[in-house]
């Protein structure tokens, strides 16, 4: 066991700072795909900024599918053992 | 002198030999046995070596070419890494039985009949059940005992497939099988239990998280991937193994969610990975081949780095629970970056190993037209971002401070985790080395304007989804919990067959023991005591009691009484009852 140490995003500035930058990522990101030669395989690939659209959205599903399955699926740790 | 004999004899040559050595020479052959096997792989020329006659046929112990060598190099590269990670755990059990379980993944890797591979297969499953049990406690003894019970089934379908393939095709090679009959259907179904096929994968995520900290790094290398090498060698190109390994990339996904055992993220994690590799090998264009190997390939690197990084971290803490840990980055910052590589690399981050062997997947479903398939790669590509690139480093490094201050892990963890972070980035970085090393020429270029943009956008914007449902508060809480999974249909299907069988065979056996052992011979004993006595009571109660004349009933049970009590028969008791034998014996005789 160690003393007490403080990290990097303990400060406050440093958080909005990497979330900021997170976001201005982002942003490039949108801005860039208009610029980048395209080799679609299917059509809507090709649309602008598919990808972010498609990444965002199943993130979604994922979670909000997840939490469905819980409901179906949750046990008590100890479920296996009585 | 190292070149003449099979690679995987210098690992099995350490399993038997370490135990006699004390504990630092013992490291240092357990060291040296993956190195040695490593030049031994490098030096072996394509070809047949080893070759000997068993059941009229020409076995070959040695099959080298392009497609088995790579993941020889593989094995011995993560042994490596293992062993240098695993030195404090100086359990001889798990030493040996993880050298015996590389050994063995190398001796399937190179088996150029499925005799020598059913072999090797079996030994590997038995080695690894001594791994999972090396973390001696009652949560891995249970979990290995199911574990070993699915294997042994597997490898009974597998035996049954090649005996079947015997005798139809009386070839044992380790050739293409194609799915076509029953004798290939069998083989299919015993390569799937290994490669964590659904339904057939609950073993991996009961089985991995309960192993020793440096148990699980062993375990998450060679199962899966050999049998992903034995598939891309017997079953290319068989559709339905596109459709299973979508299966195999979506569900899991979503049972990692819910996950609190940062291992069995990692397990579920496992098993995606299979599953793109399942889709390549599905595919079987030579380009889906390529990523389907070279994936398996960075895999073993990457996930035996996450591995590493939540071991060093069970290490110091002795937990792996997402609610039990949380802010570690200020005390383990090594381990964390460690963990970040692994988590991009399996993100498929490009400049890191996973994007420039995933990307040839899913580019050649999409050469293939199969938008569908390609529509789910993508989804779970998004989504193992979400679990294996976010969740396993936020919940242990970051998130709330879980109140544990560990020291930072030792230097071997440092420099195992350090060497396999470096593979992933340099692998991520330069392609080409891993390209040829690949069974088919690699025309294809990962890094293009397109593909980079697309998958930063896939994959940030997925950041950015977690973000908001986090601070929303819809991302589910991390609980402890358990989500169930098809091994429930042999846990708790096994335990009613358990119970089931308990009531019907016991109570026979309780009813049997009653009738045959207490009541039978109690009546017989009651009878043969007296039986010229007890026959007369009974041929008097027939005659009389149907009269109602109590009083006459009673005089002539007396008088049968006394009749026996003083022994006024002509004959005696023993020689009635073998005239009463021999009367029936030949009514018997007559009538039958």
């Amino acid at each position: 066991m160690q003393t007490e140490k403080s990290g990097w995003f303990d400060k406050k500035t440093n958080l909005t700072l990497f979330l900021r930058i997170f976001y201005a990522c982002l942003a490039l990101l949108l801005v860039l795909d208009f610029f980048v030669a395209k080799h679609p395989a299917f059509g809507f690939d090709g649309v602008p900024n598919f990808f972010a659209a498609y990444g965002f959205i199943s993130c979604v599903l994922l979670v909000l599918g997840a939490k469905g399955l819980r409901m179906l699926v949750k046990k008590d740790e100890d479920y296996y053992d009585n | 002198m190292i070149t003449e004999l099979p690679p995987a004899f210098w690992f099995l040559a350490a399993a038997l030999l370490a135990p006699l050595f004390p504990s630092g020479p013992r490291k240092l052959v357990l060291l040296t046995a993956p190195l040695l096997a490593l030049v031994a792989v490098y030096f072996l020329p394509e070809g047949v070596h080893f070759s000997y006659n068993f059941l009229d046929q020409e076995m070959a112990l040695l099959k080298v070419d392009r497609l088995n060598r790579v993941f020889g190099y593989i094995f011995c590269i993560i042994s490596f890494l293992a062993v240098l990670f695993a030195l404090q755990n100086n359990d001889r059990l798990e030493q040996s039985a993880a050298m015996i379980y590389a050994g063995s993944a190398l001796g399937v890797t190179f088996a150029g009949d499925f005799f020598s591979l059913y072999i090797f297969w079996e030994l590997m499953a038995i080695a690894s059940t001594f791994v999972v049990l090396a973390a001696r406690d009652q949560a891995s003894r249970h979990a290995a005992f199911r574990y070993i019970l699915i294997h042994l089934c597997g490898g009974l379908f597998l035996l049954a497939g090649i005996v079947l393939r015997l005798h139809e095709t009386g070839s044992l090679a380790v050739e293409f099988v194609g799915l076509s009959g029953l004798s290939s259907a069998l083989i299919f179904i015993g390569i799937a239990v290994n490669a964590a096929i659904p339904p057939l994968h609950a073993w991996l995520k009961d089985a991995y998280p309960t192993a020793s900290f440096s148990g699980a790094v062993f375990l998450s290398a060679f199962t899966t991937k050999s049998a992903v090498y034995v598939m891309a060698r017997t079953f290319p190109g068989t559709e339905m193994l596109i459709w299973l390994g979508a299966l195999m990339v979506f569900l899991p996904l979503f049972y990692a969610v819910l996950e609190n055992d940062t291992r069995g993220v990692l397990s579920y994690s496992l098993i995606i990975q299979g599953g793109f590799m399942m889709c390549g090998v599905g595919i079987g264009s030579a380009l889906a081949i390529n990523g389907a190997i070279s994936h398996a390939i960075v895999c073993v690197l990457y996930l035996g780095l996450l591995f590493m990084s939540t071991g060093a971290v069970m290490y110091r803490t002795g937990k792996t629970k997402c609610t039990d840990l949380g802010g570690l980055y200020r005390y383990m910052p090594f381990t964390c970056v460690c963990c970040i590589i692994g988590a991009a690399s399996i993100s498929a981050f490009p400049l890191f190993s996973g994007f420039v062997s995933k990307s040839m997947i899913v580019s050649a479903a999409g050469y293939e037209g199969l938008t569908m398939i390609w529509l789910i790669l993508m989804f779970a590509s998004s989504g193992v971002f979400l679990i294996a690139g976010i969740k396993i480093p936020f919940f242990m490094f970051f998130g709330r401070d879980s109140g544990l201050r560990p020291k930072e892990a030792p230097w071997n963890m440092l420099l195992a985790m350090g060497i396999a972070a470096v593979l992933c980035f340099g692998i991520g970085l330069f392609p080409k080395p891993l390209y040829n090393l690949l069974p088919f020429p690699v025309d294809y270029l990962p890094y293009t304007g397109a593909h980079v943009i697309g998958q930063l956008q896939t994959l940030l914007f997925g950041a950015l989804a977690f973000a908001l449902l986090m601070l929303s508060g819809i991302y589910p809480a991390e609980i402890r919990a358990i989500n169930l999974d098809t091994d429930w249909f042999y846990r708790k299907g096994g335990r009613l067959f358990f119970t089931n069988c308990e009531k019907l065979f016991n109570g026979l056996n309780a009813f049997g023991d009653r009738v045959f052992m207490q009541e039978l011979p109690a009546v017989l004993a009651r009878f043969a005591k007296d039986p010229a006595a007890s026959l007369q009571k009974h041929g008097v109660r027939l005659l009389v009691e149907a009269t109602g004349d109590e009083e006459h009933l009673a005089k002539r049970l007396a008088a049968a009484e006394h009749r026996t009590r003083h022994a006024a028969y002509p004959i005696g008791g023993g020689v009635f009852l073998a005239v009463v034998f021999l009367v029936v014996l030949s009514l018997c005789y007559i009538l039958l």
